[in-house]
């Protein structure tokens, strides 16, 4: 657990739709989806995964419907809205940009100033 | 699309409050129950695994919480609060409230009742198909009145109009086999139903094709109400034969319950063809040109295109036409068009009505300027709160939602009391009946109209007086306030308040001053000179034409009614009137007459039109009318005798120069017959009690007798208990005649309706205003004692007298009152110049008016001032002191 980073601000919501985006999932399909993606590298709290998911319902960016999971139980299934797939776009883009910046200007040695 | 989606979203969630709650529990614990299932796969028993999920999962009250803010907050939820919170600030400041509450109540309710009556009045059109298009014909006079050759003229040679129709009121003696009884008609030409487009019930109405001349179509239309009342919805009654003055007529339809004629608010018992007008009325009006009674109105469709402009100078030209070839017969002023419903009376009911208006308006003035001083005091008294709330990181947007919140509940309650209040008024106003024996009611029924109208006014008024302290709570500075405390900066300059305060007391004074104007007037008119006493007077009605009595036998039978009257005991004198006495039903007609050497009968030499009333001898003392010069009328003076006339001292001095040189003296009628003067007598009043002094002629009925007619019977007992004795005396003259008995005083209630209606009005109005000025004083008093009641403790404990306290107290409030009071009374009598118009000798240069409207604001001063001086002085300094 202690190797395990913490999130940047604003991050979770990122990954949300990325989970998503790779099939609809119940709320703890997404926490178990995004720790298969992260390779478990991100420590996220597991309540505080319900409030992203409702923000991004209410943005009109994921959208939800009640039903079965594989353990039989009634859960909430979440999938991406055309609107959501775009933003997952234009975000994933956005932060690969900064990781670009981020890291080009931390990889810069003194002499190359 | 975005846009769409969140806006179905939040409108799910507004609906889905509980619900909403209930899912967000069910996903979380489904997530805890997953992750229990994972680990119980990994070989914790079940109870352990959940144990762990739980824990694992974290603070699940905070992440609920989150996931409600991530929702978003739900409107109706934070609108409730903001309701919740405001009803408990408005209960705890009651007087407050209540002072708001009722002020708006009052403006709201008298604005809707005033726009009911409008709506009813004029905004309506009558109840017809394309009623917008529908014009009728009014005369220079201001009257419809018309002869039926000039209808048929109009009719056939006018351009602008689809068709013209007609009609006339006739009164009639209506019997289906056993009981005669009175009833009002139309008289319509025979096109009146298809130029309307009216279908009937059941049955069927008449039709142009109908009339072959003279008494040519003994058919009735009966009113779906008459229907109703006289004959039980009995749909039978077509093809029945009944009896219209002993003619019979057949029964041949019943118009729809939605039709009710032509004039607002005149509604008929039933509609004949107006070419069988003489079998009713007793004359032939179909060719008597000079007749301008013959007709009350003509109306009809203008065609597609023609303007109002054109069809008047259309309808004039035809006039001017009519009095070239007919100028013996015909005198025609300019001519207008109206739209229909309310003819000749809508010019004055308009004005009225506008008045009204405007009474009301002020009322909603004074009430906004009221509420607005409510506000801003409530306000003040809050600042503290406000500033608290703002210190612990409220944001001012919420609190102005508060306040606009609490102002939208008072104006939503005020609005609903005043609505409610209004509503009753309206119901009870279309239900009255102001005349006995006459059809007449006020065409009101409250619609959505008046509900909307009555909701944005208070809507409107809450919110612009919700808002005055705004402008307060935004420049509160927290920091200041709450180191200020509560005694705070304390208004002893000027305020908005105070100005407001002004205001309202200006406006109420200007209404209470009306109001005593015009009650005086309405005072001074009951007691003014009619030129006679109608006091210990009973009318009694009967048209001999109704029980089919020919133009020859009508005078005898006539006598031999006045010799029955007499004989009854504590009857006094008796006399008789053809058609109405004076100032009955405002109904007068009036004659042209010329000077005797005068040759030329045409309408441009006529000398007077006094009006012409026709009575027995015995008349003028029956009616106390005192006799100046001359004699009076002798049973003599009949058809045999040569043609003499008594004239009002107008009239003798308009013709001959004075009372004393009209006797003897002759003039001439429009038929060219010279009548002598015999006698003069006082002037009085014939039409309305407002009128001008205007001449009046009377002469002999036995020269010219008329089977509709009034006994005029004086007596010296409360005539009331006489009536039935009258009624057994003519039932032996007569089983048959229907009879109506009314004292004149009663009658007299018709022409004074108007100035009545008026006084009642106004006062109404002036009431309110009174009740405005006591709640807006009493909330100015009221606060400014809480706002000062450290300070008034301090003087008390100091040893200041009591008149020292509540000059300190009230002061401001009774400088602000006498300073409104005098503005409004000036006000008030400028005003009443225009009041004179409706309410006879309306005058504020009347000591008593002006003595009474300073003594009404002074003990409204006292009156709300009351409590807060109680409270003033009863303050005990050491609890004062205790407190703080």
């Amino acid at each position: 657990m202690a190797d395990q980073a913490q999130l940047l601000p604003g991050t979770l919501d990122l990954l949300i739709l990325r989970a998503v985006s790779l099939g609809p999932l119940h709320g703890y399909g997404v926490l178990l989806r995004i720790g298969q993606i992260s390779r478990n590298a991100l420590l996220i709290e597991q309540g505080a995964l319900y409030p992203g998911l409702f923000r991004l319902v209410r943005q009109g960016l994921l959208k939800a419907s009640w039903g079965t999971s594989e353990n039989n139980r009634r859960a909430k299934f979440y999938e991406l809205t055309a609107a959501g797939r775009r933003r997952l776009r234009e975000e994933t883009d956005n932060w690969n940009r900064l990781v670009a910046a981020i890291a080009s200007a931390l990889s810069v040695q003194p002499e190359e100033v | 699309m975005k846009l769409l989606d969140s806006l179905r979203f939040h409108i799910a969630t507004l609906f889905q409050g509980s619900r909403r709650n209930a899912e967000i529990e069910e996903e979380l614990r489904s997530h805890i129950q997953h992750r229990a299932d994972d680990l119980e796969r990994s070989g914790l028993d079940r109870a352990e695994a959940e144990r762990r999920a739980h824990i694992e999962f974290g603070g699940q009250e905070r992440f609920r919480e989150e996931c409600h803010e991530a929702l978003g907050s739900n409107f109706i939820d934070s609108l409730l609060q903001d309701v919740r919170f405001a009803l408990r600030v408005l209960r705890k400041s009651s007087g407050f409230t209540v002072a708001a509450v009722l002020t708006l109540a009052l403006a709201i309710g008298a604005n809707a009742l005033v726009f009911g009556v409008m709506d009813g009045l004029i905004l309506r059109p009558l109840n017809v198909a394309q009623a917008e298009s529908l014009y009728g014909t009014e005369y220079g006079d201001y009257s419809g009145f018309q002869s039926y050759p000039n209808y048929l003229d109009l009719r056939d040679r006018n351009r602008s109009f689809d068709d013209l129709a007609a009609f006339n009121f006739v009164f009639v003696g209506l019997d289906t086999g056993n009981n005669p009884s009175q009833a009002t008609g139309y008289a319509t030409s025979g096109n009146y139903f298809d130029v309307l487009k009216i279908q009937p019930l059941f049955g069927r109405v008449f039709h142009s094709s109908d009339e072959h001349g003279r008494n040519s179509a003994p058919y009735i239309v009966l009113s779906y109400g008459y229907w109703h009342s006289r004959f039980q919805d009995d749909r039978g009654v077509v093809g029945r034969v009944i009896q219209l003055d002993k003619h019979p007529f057949t029964v041949i339809g019943v118009a729809p319950p939605e039709f009710r004629g032509t004039l607002l608010f005149v509604s008929p018992d039933f509609f004949m063809p107006i070419v069988n007008q003489e079998q009713v009325g007793g004359e032939n009006i179909l060719d008597a040109r000079g007749n301008i009674h013959g007709v009350f109105e003509a109306f009809g469709h203008l065609k597609p295109g023609v303007t109002l402009a054109q069809a008047v100078a259309d309808v004039n030209a035809v006039g001017a036409n009519l009095e070239k070839t007919y100028p013996k017969e015909v005198s025609h002023k300019s001519s207008s068009l109206s739209r229909q419903g309310l003819t000749s009376f809508g010019g004055p009911v308009r004005a009225f009505v506008a008045g009204l208006m405007l009474l009301a308006g002020l009322i909603l003035l004074a009430a906004c300027a009221n509420l607005g001083s409510l506000f801003a005091a409530h306000a003040a008294d809050r600042s503290r709160e406000v500033a608290l709330r703002l210190a612990l990181g409220s944001s001012r947007n919420r609190i102005l939602r508060q306040l606009l919140t609490e102002a939208v509940l008072i104006s939503l309650v005020g609005g609903a009391l005043g609505l409610m209040g209004s509503v009753a008024l309206l119901g009870r106003l279309s239900m009255w009946q102001p005349f006995p024996g006459a059809p007449v009611h006020v065409p009101i029924s409250p619609d959505a109209k008046l509900y909307v109208v009555a909701l944005v006014l208070a809507l409107v008024s809450g919110f612009l007086f919700g808002i005055v302290p705004v402008r307060q709570v935004l420049r509160a500075n927290p920091y200041e306030i709450v180191k200020a405390g509560s005694a705070g900066r304390l208004g002893r300059r000027t305020t908005v308040r105070d100005v407001l305060l002004v205001v309202q007391i200006a406006i109420c004074a200007v209404l209470v001053t009306s109001s005593m104007v015009a009650v005086r007037g309405l005072v001074r008119s009951l007691h003014s000179n009619f030129g006679f006493e109608q006091r210990n007077v009973m009318l009694v009605s009967a048209n001999l034409a109704m029980a089919g009595y020919s133009a020859d036998r009508v005078s005898a039978m006539q006598k031999r009614m006045i010799d029955a009257m007499e004989t009854i005991s504590g009857v006094e004198r008796v006399g008789l009137v053809n058609n109405y006495p004076p100032l009955v039903y405002a109904s007068g007609s009036r004659a042209n007459v010329f000077k005797d050497e005068i040759r030329d009968l045409r309408q441009s030499n006529v000398a007077a039109m006094p009006f012409r009333y026709d009575v027995s001898p015995g008349y003028f003392d029956a009616a106390s009318t005192a006799l100046l010069a001359g004699k009076t009328f002798s049973w003599h003076d009949d058809k045999d005798a040569p043609p003499v006339a008594v004239v009002n001292r107008e009239l003798a001095v308009k013709m001959f120069g004075s009372v004393t040189n009209a006797i003897g003296m002759y003039y001439r009628m429009q038929d060219g017959t010279r009548v002598q003067v015999v006698g003069v007598v006082e002037d009085g009043k014939y039409l309305s009690v407002t009128e001008d002094q205007q001449p009046a002629m009377f002469l002999s009925s036995l020269q010219s007798p008329s089977s509709a007619a009034y006994l005029v019977v004086r007596s010296r007992r409360d005539p009331q208990e006489l009536a039935a004795a009258m009624r057994s005396k003519m039932r032996e003259l007569d089983a048959g005649l229907p009879v109506n008995i009314d004292t004149w005083s009663t009658l007299l209630d018709v022409v004074l309706f108007p100035s009545r209606v008026a006084t009642v009005s106004l006062g109404v109005m002036g009431m309110m205003g009174a009740m405005l000025s006591i709640t807006g004083i009493f909330g100015m008093a009221a606060y400014s004692v809480s706002k000062r009641l450290r300070e008034l403790g301090i003087r008390i404990a100091l040893g200041a007298k009591r008149t020292e306290v509540l000059q300190a107290a009230l002061g401001q409030a009774f400088k602000l009152l006498a300073f409104g009071s005098s503005a409004g009374l000036l006000l008030g009598i400028l005003a009443s110049r225009v009041l004179s118009f409706i309410v006879y000798q309306a005058t504020p240069r009347d000591p008593l008016v002006l003595g009474g409207v300073v003594l009404a604001m002074l003990l409204l001063g006292l009156l709300s001032t009351w409590i807060p001086a109680r409270r003033a002085l009863s303050i005990d300094p050491l609890v004062m002191l205790r407190e703080e």
